[in-house]
């Protein structure tokens, strides 16, 4: 015959299921504490809060057990009070190198709550290496062709450019992407910045491009508007495209890096402002955020350099985008911001090789900017898909018979369009 | 007073004049001291010109009063405003130098120096008056604070408001400002690093060559740390708010782009750009008042892009001590605030005509669309066109060619009183 359950046993099932309602177990003689946790792990009821209560006893044995058992308090992060949009959110990374260990290390807590979307440079060859722990799609090569398929033989998608896949794949509202060789900068209390979190702020914060406000960023704490800003310009338009910075390795070109091969960014400027309305800038594509559903399809790639190649001194690919996704914002009354975050931008390639294969962008900016700052579109034009194939129809017109890259460039964004409305009705 | 370890070379010392409006004491020119005494300063008296203002010794100085700019402008004396601050700009009249440099007297510079200035930036908090002053307060020293005196407290307390170099240098506004001036522009083409000129700064990949030569730099427009300049409403709403953000930039404001000018911390090349640095009709007998310094960087704005000039807003910073009055400014305020919004879409759309070759000429052109544009929203806006084309001709005869001769009426065109 079994033993009938003795009233302690009974007394412990009962404190198990009625955990919430006690708030105090200093009272308790430490033999039967030690079966009441012992019974707790064997539930597998030990959270935090119970936890606790066995900590606050400050019995001995009980503290002694918990060390042996090598128990330990989860830090969970301190959340943001605001909106989360870790949701709303793709990290889009472009892999021109194997591995990706160290970058997504340094990265993982600011990376860890979002999902990410790598895109392997099809020129690069083998598996990548990456570290556990991330919610990521990785697309490679064989993704690329199977999606993309035959339809657009004009669109190349080596190099930086992969992350256009990205792009492409990501049904997020914002994208943020960063190059692969950056890592998270530190504050002036060597703490590690949050780029990312920084850059939804500056998504989700409105901007202002219609009239330039000297405290720089007015919704961000500690600043406003200044007297002489116009208040009917106060609620200001939604941020488009958020282009961020770069310590240590600035973007640079080649030859102004080659003659100042010392010259380091240590500057750390604490501000964000809007670029005015038909300003143009060039955006850099190595830390940038844009809202995917405003402005997406504007970001393509197209000018691809004869020689272009794998470090970023060897391309312009991102200036020829930036620039037309400021024309489409200035159009749309969208903004664009510059400033924070800060990324650590580590060395990789030298300048003077770079100049030795690669001075062709240099010398096509000299049309590029020009055309940029004087293109105007349609009335017609109410969306972005509008606006690039109307730039595409001028760039045809105006640049196609400067330079076969020109040309080029047309025929791709105006096929990139096609396949982004391909994808996107399915 | 302290003298300084290393002697600050003053640059541009014969070339520039420091710009004064007041109408209280100058006590204010004691913190200045090491700075602006080499320099040649020009007091632009307003209010009760019997009163006198009493000048610190051994300041180089011109002191005009309203009496003087009656006897020297005569009747166009009128398009000078009279209780506001806005009159300094007579003071950018009878300039003879090529750089102006304008302040106000409630703002104030690092020193590297001495205890005064650290009285002045403390001076909003009244608990830590007497520790500043040597007296310790409850009998608390400084070395009890952890810190070597009053200086270090006070950086330490008001931790941003030291302007430094990329070694570490402390450089003061006015060196800052002159090196603004001294270096080109790029209002064509935005950097992403801000100031390309800078030390340890350059045009980013992107920007074409073409445009890496810059445009001259007319004006060089500083910020506040402390009070910021807000309007009466934002200030009502947000009384305690105090810009302790350093932001270590200097930046182009993009040609085709208006903004608004503040003349607490200002500098210009007189000679580029001083015909469109009237400072309008505001204070006494006008219907509004604040808006002195905004209207003449819209006007400056346009020009300048029109000229193919630059401007340069965001470092040097000042420390900005006193805050006006939020109910007396919403009163000087309160038109401006629904003017501008007509005013800002008239600037933004001005298109001056290709043989407006020169400032004066720019200015004149202004003057005949604010009539006409503006005029119709309140009879205020003809009075200032007029009142812009009397400054013009106020200054086409101080500045001829006649007047800087030393043989001219001395005393007919003199200040009330001079000192050197």
């Amino acid at each position: 015959m079994r033993n009938p359950p003795t009233l302690l046993s009974l007394t412990i099932d009962s404190a198990l299921i009625n955990f919430s309602t006690i708030s105090d177990l200093s009272f308790v003689p430490e033999h039967i504490l030690l079966e009441l946790f012992v019974r707790t792990l064997k539930a597998g009821k030990l959270n935090e809060k119970i936890l606790k209560l066995f900590v606050a006893t400050g019995k001995e044995e009980i503290l002694s057990v918990i060390e042996s058992l090598n128990i330990q308090h989860i830090l969970v992060p301190v959340l943001p009070t605001r909106k989360l949009f870790h949701d709303e959110v793709d990290i889009v990374i472009g892999a021109l190198q194997p591995d990706l260990t160290s970058f997504m290390e340094q990265w993982r807590p600011f990376f860890s709550r979002f999902h990410l979307i790598i895109v392997q440079d099809p020129d690069l060859k083998g598996e990548l290496k990456i570290p556990e722990g991330f919610n990521l799609n990785l697309y490679t090569k064989s993704d690329i062709d199977k999606v993309v398929g035959s339809s657009s033989n004009a669109i190349s998608f080596s190099g930086y450019s992969c992350r256009y896949f990205g792009y492409l794949m990501s049904r997020n509202k914002y994208i943020i992407s960063i190059d692969d060789d950056c890592i998270p900068a530190k504050n002036s209390n060597g703490e590690p910045i949050d780029a990312i979190s920084q850059h939804i702020i500056n998504l989700t914060t409105p901007a202002t491009p219609f009239f330039f406000n000297t405290l720089y960023d007015p919704f961000c704490e500690g600043a406003d508007f200044v007297r002489g800003y116009p208040f009917s310009l106060r609620s200001g338009v939604e941020c488009g495209l958020s282009c961020g910075l770069w310590l240590n390795l600035a973007d640079y070109d080649a030859p102004t890096q080659s003659l100042k091969p010392d010259l380091k960014n240590s500057r750390y400027v604490d501000a964000v402002l809007t670029v005015p309305a038909r300003t143009m800038l060039p955006v850099s594509g190595i830390n940038i955020s844009f809202n995917n559903e405003l402005v997406g399809p504007a970001l393509l790639p197209a000018f691809r350099l004869a020689k272009e190649g794998k470090v970023r001194w060897e391309t312009v690919e991102d200036i020829w985008t930036g620039m037309c996704v400021k024309v489409v914002c200035d159009h749309l009354r969208l903004g664009v911001k510059s400033g924070l975050p800060y990324v650590w931008r580590q060395e990789r390639g030298n300048a003077v090789e770079s100049l030795k294969k690669e001075w062709e962008g240099v010398k096509l900016m000299e049309d590029v900017v020009p055309f940029f700052q004087s293109v105007r579109l349609s009335e017609s034009a109410v969306t972005a898909e509008d606006c690039v194939v109307e730039i595409a129809s001028s760039v045809k017109e105006h640049l196609g018979p400067l330079n076969p890259t020109f040309a080029h460039a047309a025929e791709t964004m105006v096929e990139w369009i096609k396949l982004w409305k391909r994808l996107r009705a399915n | 007073m302290s003298k300084p370890a290393t002697p600050v070379a003053p640059p541009l010392k014969d070339e520039l004049d420091i710009v004064i409006p007041t109408i209280r004491n100058l006590d204010f020119l004691e913190m200045w001291r090491p700075f602006f005494q080499p320099y040649h300063l020009i007091i632009v008296q307003d209010g009760d010109p019997t009163k006198t203002i009493n000048v610190p010794e051994g300041f180089d100085y011109e002191l005009y009063n309203r009496n003087d700019i009656n006897r020297i402008l005569g009747p166009k004396a009128s398009c000078i405003s009279f209780k506001d601050s806005a009159c300094r700009c007579f003071g950018f009249l009878v300039s003879k130098k090529k750089y102006i440099f304008t302040i106000d007297d409630d703002c104030f510079l690092e020193s590297e120096f001495g205890l005064g200035s650290v009285i002045c930036m403390s001076v909003n908090c009244r608990d830590e008056f007497s520790l500043f002053a040597g007296r310790g307060g409850a009998g608390v020293s400084f070395g009890d604070l952890g810190v070597n005196g009053p200086r270090e407290y006070a950086k330490k307390k008001f931790f941003v408001y030291v302007a430094k170099d990329p070694s570490g240098k402390e450089i003061n506004a006015l060196a800052q400002h002159i090196q603004n001036l001294l270096t080109p522009s790029t209002p064509f083409f935005f950097n992403t690093l801000y100031d390309p000129y800078r030390d340890g700064a350059d045009f980013v990949r992107g920007y074409p060559f073409s445009m890496r030569e810059g445009a001259p730099t007319a004006v060089s427009h500083g910020l506040w740390l402390n009070i910021p300049d807000y309007d009466a409403p934002t200030q009502l709403v947000k009384p305690l708010e105090r810009n302790t953000r350093y932001v270590d930039a200097v930046l182009t404001i993009p040609k085709g782009t208006l903004f608004p000018m503040c003349g607490m911390n200002l500098a210009f090349d007189r000679e580029l750009i001083g015909p469109a640095m009237y400072f309008g009709l505001m204070g006494d007998g006008q219907p509004i008042g604040r808006y002195d310094d905004m209207w003449a960087g819209w006007c400056t704005k346009v020009i300048t892009d029109h000229l193919g000039l630059g401007v340069k807003t965001g470092l040097p910073y000042i420390w900005h001590s006193k805050a006006s009055n939020p109910f007396v400014n919403l009163k000087k305020e309160y038109k401006g605030i629904y003017w501008q919004e007509d005013i800002i879409p008239f600037f933004q759309s001005v298109t001056l005509p290709k043989e407006s070759t020169t400032v004066q000429k720019c200015y004149i052109e202004l003057s005949k669309m604010v009539k006409e544009k503006l005029g119709p929203i309140d009879p205020y806006f003809t009075k200032l066109a007029d009142a812009m084309v009397t400054w013009i001709d106020a200054w086409e005869e101080i500045n001829s060619p006649a007047q800087s001769a030393p043989a001219a009426d001395a005393k007919k065109d003199g200040p009330s009183s001079k000192k050197k």
